[in-house]
């Protein structure tokens, strides 16, 4: 009895970590056959970064300006880099020359980048094996198809060009590591447990800045990684609060100047500019670093209460992604590309409960949407759109059946191998599966049917009916529309967060 | 796409079934969009004959004959004339090609016109050109390969056998993540899924019981492409048998004749106003100067020409005899089985036949025909699992020298990848796996020889005296294959339980 019963459980294991690197490698077939497509200039910063931390000491990292292209990631980042230079070196050494290797785009520099990226996703696979092991075997699955195959990560890291799968691993770890060490309540209690929590962290910032401070660049390490001299946008709008207030601002503007105020055309660009030049706004007060940096953390302040008052482990992915989200929602300068960060650990909770469901559901095909603007070349059209297709269909199928009543399903399948029935009846699909199951609603599909809109009057309708006039309203629709399903993603995890104490055990 | 195969028969649930509980047609969806994105991605990989000036490749040839359908008048598309210089790409497929093309021109007229102007778009590779003639094959892929196929997997699961919704979907995703067609298709370019696609779509209709719409199908394909001959004896066979067995079979077949006939009619019609025009079409259909093989192709023919040189010792007149007659006796076995007992399943395994005799022993075949084959090999993939294993490997190894001069060899590793990760989709490896340890060494070797040609093939230069000498070992490897596996699919249809023909016999009255 316990013979067939351990059997059994080395299957499922077996079975279940074939999935998982079975989902990996399709993901990664798809990437491979991407590699010649479209890439930005994101590609050659990674390159220079290769050959700088290749060629310069570590001394002169943050100083050296060869290249437009500085670096200005954390520390870490770069020894990673200078990590995968020593292959790039021994694959092709011009990939690592610091002015022989300047806008280097050989074939070998090209497979080198894209399939290290594709590689660097195997510490994304780790992480969220990690995370999922203790699920049923059904919510894994759907996890894991969330996670890996991300239309976001393709777009973002294997078309466009960086190394997030390889950072988004840091969050999985992190929460592992303290569901492992501080949430059964144990002996270390209070204060030894603030101790060693402290000296990881201490650790951590010690071996990343450990070598700048100890050369006292430390400022101009700060300086490259906090650009406040650049506007309070990034050049593509990303969909956040500061767009609709943007907006606000020129509507106000206008109306006033209608309405016979006289009303001063601002002089200073929203995208760049330095801090203190004249303000971008017409009406609304200026917008300074400080001001955001408030606004981020009022905005984090409910959550960080709660977490104080009732720290729950179960709650700490929702936290993180929440704070990422508050950066996202009211930072400066901020990417669009930044939104990976927390729709992928929203993934991890989105199978928790059908609200979460619905709420992950259209949060993740928004700010996959919002991404498109990345890939404005005609010959990525349709890849962008078909991954946010495949994407929504995968999660529409996976969140209704999580939320159909499982005993019902099992028992139909069971029937079913009965029965033996052939596919062509329609009969067949679980009548369960139509009561109670996975639906977002009118307000969430007709926010959808809006995005479906939005895309058609930039694709088509504009240039037929305005041709060239106003080039950049496509774009802005995106933003701002992105900005609305952005905006109410947030006040719903915020109310999740604060009612949170029924939902879980 | 991924996932959707696995549950039904396993005691370990997995925790998959979740991607295919809504429903055959929702799965099917998303195995659609997957297979397309495959070919998105395929597609950003060079063609044949790119930036290869001055004839360039098979690319440049449906431009041209885009070029020329939408600038000349239709009785001068197969007409050597001063603006159309035949020696050029003249169009050497049927006249459904040719009205394909016309429309695929004028769109790409309506939004890029230098493309396809008369003579000064010789070359054309401009940016949004080539993403546009991309951009035709997807279409038509999705247009009528797709459509066809899931005619075909309602019409084979109502017929033919019950299967589990997982095993509907891996079914489905094996035919239409096919590595080779998708290859061929949308990395070296060419629009066999539109043959091909209606002929899945004749399958379908015959797999439905609707005879004369197969029929129409089945007509069309052959208007599109001279090549889809090759699954002429199977659907005759078919055909005519199940016409004996009516109540007045000359009435039956004397249907099937006019509609077939009227078919042909209509399609061909411009040309056939004289005996020149048709006989000039024709004529362009069959090169038969151009002999009885060419390149390196894995059949019988261009194997055997290793040891005995066929096109010093015979004339092309004997050579044509010959190889008609090895054709027809090689797929006359599977024919009079079909016709002594026809029924549905003998009929996918009689399309395996004739398609197999005709690449190993007819005129004139290209490496690219195994494509033909192929197709009904991934249409019986769940009786036969293995035997489409075998063959994809092997014909995709047979076209490995074609897409290394295109330079596919990343997209063709990388979908001989996928092919394998959805043949051994999770929990469906379980099934597909037990076979003597003899036979199973066997495999093991050629596997093991195919593997070690593809490093040599890539990486070391071929001796000086024989420049093509690892082009004939891989010939040699996929010929003997194919061998084997048309000498099991031919037992196989005559083995087929006279239980089931009785059924099917049942239905047919």
């Amino acid at each position: 009895m316990s013979g067939t019963f351990s059997v059994q459980t080395m299957q499922v294991q077996n079975s279940s970590c074939w999935s998982l690197w079975w989902l990996f490698a399709t993901a990664a077939c798809v990437k491979l056959l991407l590699i010649p497509s479209y890439h930005s200039t994101d590609f050659e910063v990674h390159r220079h970064w290769l050959a700088l931390t290749h060629s310069l000491p570590l001394s002169q990292w943050y100083f050296d300006e060869t290249s437009p292209w500085t670096l200005d990631y954390p520390p870490f980042f770069a020894y990673f880099e200078r990590f995968l230079s020593v292959f790039a070196n021994f694959i092709d050494p011009q990939i690592v020359q610091l002015l022989k290797g300047l806008n280097y785009s050989s074939d070998t520099v090209v497979y080198f980048q894209r399939i290290t990226v594709i590689l660097s996703d195997l510490s994304l696979l780790y992480g969220i094996y990690r995370l999922t092991r203790n699920l049923d075997s059904r919510r894994q699955k759907l996890i894991w198809v969330l996670v890996i195959w991300s239309p976001m990560l393709v777009i973002v890291d294997h078309l466009h060009f960086q190394y997030n799968g390889f950072l988004l691993v840091a969050a999985p770890v992190y929460f592992v590591y303290l569901l492992r060490h501080y949430c059964w309540r144990g002996l270390l209690r209070g204060f030894g447990r603030l101790l060693i929590m402290g000296a990881v962290v201490a650790a951590v910032f010690v071996a990343a800045y450990g070598p700048f401070v100890y050369q006292g660049q430390i400022k101009q390490v700060i300086s490259r990684m906090f650009p406040f001299g650049r506007g309070l946008c990034h050049a593509y709008w990303a969909p956040n609060l500061w767009v609709l207030y943007i907006i606000l601002d020129k509507g106000l503007a206008f109306f006033l100047q209608n309405i016979g105020f006289n009303i001063q055309a601002p002089a200073a660009s929203f995208t760049g500019g330095l801090v203190g030049d004249s303000s971008p706004f017409s009406v609304l007060p200026q917008i300074t670093p400080l001001t955001t940096f408030i606004m981020v953390l009022l905005a984090l302040s409910p959550c960080l209460i709660k977490a104080w008052k009732d720290p729950r482990p179960g709650m700490i992915t929702r936290w993180v992604a929440y704070a990422y989200m508050c950066g996202f929602l009211f930072g400066w300068h901020v990417h669009e590309k930044a939104s990976l960060h927390f729709v992928i650990p929203l993934a991890i909770v989105a199978a928790e409960s059908l609200d979460d469901a619905r709420h992950y559901f259209i949060l993740s095909i928004v700010s996959c949407y919002s991404l498109f603007p990345l890939l404005f070349e005609a010959q990525e059209y349709p890849i962008k759109v078909l991954l946010l297709l495949l994407h929504s269909i995968l999660m529409w199928l996976g969140f209704s059946a999580q939320f159909t009543d499982a005993v019902a399903v099992n028992a139909t399948t069971r029937l079913k191998k009965k029965r033996k029935n052939n596919m062509g009846s329609k009969a067949s699909p679980s009548a369960a599966s139509h009561n109670g199951g996975f639906d977002i609603g009118w307000v969430g599909k007709s926010y959808l049917v809006g995005l479906v809109i939005v895309e058609v009057w930039g694709q088509l309708l504009q240039p037929l009916i305005l041709g060239d006039k106003l080039p950049f309203v496509p774009l802005m629709l995106i933003s701002i529309y992105c900005a609305l399903g952005v905006l109410y993603s947030w006040i719903w995890q915020l109310r999740r967060i604060l009612c949170s104490v029924a939902v879980d055990s | 796409m991924r996932g959707k195969k696995e549950e039904g028969e396993e005691v370990v649930d997995d925790g998959w079934p979740w991607l295919v509980h809504k429903g055959i047609w929702v799965s099917f969806l998303c195995i659609a969009l997957f297979a397309l994105l495959v070919r998105v991605a395929v597609s950003v990989h060079p063609y044949s004959g790119a930036g290869n000036p001055p004839k360039y490749g098979d690319f440049e040839a449906q431009r041209h004959w885009m070029e020329i359908t939408t600038n000349l008048p239709i009785k001068e598309w197969y007409a050597n004339t001063t603006l159309n210089d035949l020696s050029y790409w003249g169009l050497d497929y049927p006249p459904l090609t040719a009205y394909q093309s016309y429309v695929h021109g004028l769109l790409l007229r309506f939004f890029h016109p230098e493309s396809v102007a008369i003579f000064t778009s010789r070359g054309q590779e401009s940016y949004l050109g080539k993403l546009l003639m991309r951009w035709t094959v997807l279409s038509s892929d999705a247009l009528i390969f797709f459509p066809a196929v899931w005619y075909f997997v309602v019409g084979y699961y109502a017929s033919c056998r019950s299967g589990s919704k997982s095993e509907v979907a891996w079914h489905i995703a094996l035919i239409l993540v096919n590595p080779c067609l998708i290859l061929i298709d949308h990395g070296h370019f060419q629009y066999n899924c539109i043959s091909l696609g209606l002929t899945v779509g004749a399958i379908a209709s015959v797999l439905s019981n609707k005879d004369l719409v197969a029929s129409v199908l089945y007509c069309l394909a052959l208007s599109h492409k001279q090549m889809s001959a090759y699954f002429a004896p199977a659907f005759f066979s078919y055909l005519f048998g199940k016409c004996l067995r009516r109540r007045s079979p000359l009435f039956e077949v004397v249907k099937l004749g006019l509609v077939v006939l009227g078919t042909f009619v209509v399609v061909w019609w411009p040309y056939l106003h004289s005996r020149d025009a048709l006989i000039g079409v024709l004529s362009r259909l069959a090169p038969f100067e151009r002999g009885i093989y060419e390149d390196y192709v894995a059949n019988f023919w261009c194997t055997t020409s290793v040891l005995v040189k066929w096109k010093r010792l015979f004339t092309t007149q004997s050579l044509k005899l010959l190889s008609l007659s090895a054709t027809i006796t090689t797929f006359l076995p599977s024919m009079v089985q079909q016709i002594k007992a026809p029924s549905k399943q003998g009929f996918l395994y009689g399309l395996l036949n004739s398609a197999f005799s005709f690449y190993l022993f007819s005129f004139q075949v290209h490496e690219k025909s195994i494509l033909l084959p192929l197709l009904p090999a991934t249409l019986l993939a769940v009786e036969e699992p293995f035997l489409l294993k075998w063959m994809t490997l092997y014909a995709l190894f047979s076209i490995f020298p074609l897409l290394y001069r295109d330079k596919l060899v990343l997209p063709y590793f990388t979908l001989s990848a996928l092919f394998l990760l959805l043949y051994y989709a999770p929990s469906r490896r379980q099934a597909a796996t037990e076979t003597k340890p003899l036979k199973s060494y066997a495999r093991m070797f050629f596997l093991l020889c195919a593997l070690i040609l593809h490093v040599v093939y890539l990486t070391v230069e071929a001796p000086h005296r024989y420049p093509f000498l690892f082009e004939a070992l891989i010939m040699l490897l996929s010929f003997s294959q194919f061998v084997i596996l048309v000498i099991h699919s031919n037992v196989q249809q005559w083995r087929l339980k006279p239980a089931t023909l009785v059924d099917k016999q049942k239905k047919l009255i």
